[in-house]
């Protein structure tokens, strides 16, 4: 009876998938376009095969990319305002204890940390997502300091100047692509957590 | 010969394996990544530049761009100054960058060189050098930012643009600038951008009369947009409530470009 009402469930309300997948997209567009316009004047000594970005040239990459920032920036908001709205937020993520994640990293590496409910999060998972969601803030902030220098002069300033905005957008772009790494070889490996993604539960 | 208990496990074995298999088939899921992982691939071969070819893209496109127009016009603070610098902190030697080679920067004479007025002004009198360099001048050491991303620290002299438009008469309530050069280059910028207090028409770098690789005989500086709305080597300037483009805007770069 209750693994009836288990598999009933929703896992994932409607909101958090259509704002997952949104995201996907965006971020898929901004990393990609991204490539491109860091391949007009790259801050580390090499370049992006042209063949994995998006836009053709500089300009289209431009347009790309300041195109999915508004996808990518409301998307966002409306993401954190229903998870922290509805108490998702604190609920699935909290409380996210050092210890915790240390057992669960353990666990994971010797194999044998089960992935037996797919509406509750391990340690680790929870470290994963909280990361990669103050991660999309960080690129959504220095993003900011380097399109408007001039017009957001704290976000300047927090970002220690115009330069070191680019390489702190850079390392954060590059911190997403490893958790988007991850996270599509878990989902390979437990593909119910797909399913759970696209229709709910 | 094989032995009898040698084989009965590996009979096991193969039969146990064969039905997790069956079962891990059956998974619905198994072929649903399967087909998601093949629409991801489809995904990345349209990176190639497919998506960028279509004109129905590229007009969506040049719409959101325009959008991204108003949106920096909105946020553009016409009070508000790019930070300034030091000497010491000066790019040297501060880079060329143009469409073209540094060998085919325009010798531009500047003893007959006239400044063209035209549009919604009310003098439209052409200036000579002289009488530019006669006009109030001030200096400042300010960023200039490509939109590749890379920038650099220039000390720039010239006349407040703003003082200018006034002593040209200019219509103060029109729409745009545009701006004609020696290099075959145009480009045009909205008034508020015009009016911004660090808004210059450049006739020296670094306390000397502007180099030509620098745009001589002068160029705007605008701390307050990219490194493309800074025209170079102007020879005329119009006032216009007619949208006029540029030579990187019409191939598609923002048209406000502002930083």
């Amino acid at each position: 009876m209750s693994s009836i009402v288990q598999k009933k469930a929703i896992v994932h309300p409607i909101w958090l998938r259509i704002t997952h997948w949104l995201n996907a997209l965006a971020v898929i567009v901004m990393i990609l376009s991204g490539w491109r316009i860091y391949n007009a004047s790259p801050i580390f000594p090499f370049r992006i095969p042209s063949e994995w970005t998006l836009g053709g040239w500089l300009g289209g990459a431009l347009q790309w990319h300041f195109a999915a920032m508004w996808l990518l920036f409301f998307n966002g908001l409306i993401y954190l305002l229903f998870n922290a709205g509805s108490g998702r937020l604190w609920k699935k993520f909290f409380p996210l204890r050092p210890t915790d994640v240390m057992r669960d990293m353990i666990k994971a590496l010797t194999g044998k940390l089960q992935h037996d409910a797919l509406d509750k999060y391990n340690a680790v998972q929870k470290l994963a997502y909280v990361s990669v969601i103050l991660d999309l803030i960080l690129l959504v902030i220095s993003g900011l300091a380097i399109w408007k220098s001039v017009q957001f002069p704290l976000l300047r300033e927090l970002m220690g100047g115009f330069d070191t905005a680019r390489i702190v957008h850079f390392c954060a772009m590059a911190f997403l692509v490893a958790f988007i790494v991850v996270h599509v070889v878990m989902v390979a490996l437990v593909p119910r957590t797909l399913l759970a993604m696209l229709r709910g539960r | 010969m094989i032995k009898k208990s040698l084989l009965i496990p590996s009979q096991l074995d193969t039969e146990s394996i064969l039905k997790d298999a069956r079962r891990e088939l059956a998974l619905p899921s198994r072929r649903l990544f399967a087909k998601r992982a093949l629409t991801l691939g489809g995904l990345s071969l349209l990176t190639g530049c497919n998506i960028t070819d279509q004109a129905s893209v590229n007009h969506m496109l040049e719409r959101i761009s325009r959008m991204n127009d108003g949106v920096q016009a909105w946020l553009f603070d016409p009070t508000r100054l790019a930070p300034t610098y030091t000497q010491a902190e000066m790019t040297r030697p501060f880079p060329f960058n143009a469409f073209y080679g540094i060998d085919e920067v325009p010798e531009i004479d500047g003893s007959d060189y006239q400044l063209e007025i035209k549009g919604l002004v009310a003098n439209k009198r052409p200036w000579t050098l002289d009488q530019l360099h006669k006009l109030p001048q001030n200096e400042q050491i300010t960023r200039h930012i490509c939109v590749e991303g890379w920038s650099a620290i220039g000390r720039w002299g010239g006349v407040p643009f703003s003082y200018f438009l006034k002593q040209i008469g200019a219509d103060l309530s029109a729409k745009y600038i545009d701006f004609q050069c020696g290099d075959d280059y145009h480009t045009s910028i909205d008034m508020p951008t015009a009016l911004h207090p660090q808004t210059q028409l450049t006739l020296t770098y670094d306390g000397e009369i502007l180099p030509a690789k620098y745009g001589f005989p002068m160029k705007l500086r605008m701390p307050t947009k990219l490194g493309y709305k800074n025209p170079k080597h102007i020879v005329s300037i119009e006032v216009t409530n007619k949208y006029p483009g540029g030579y990187w805007e019409d191939q598609g770069y923002n048209w406000f470009g502002g930083s």
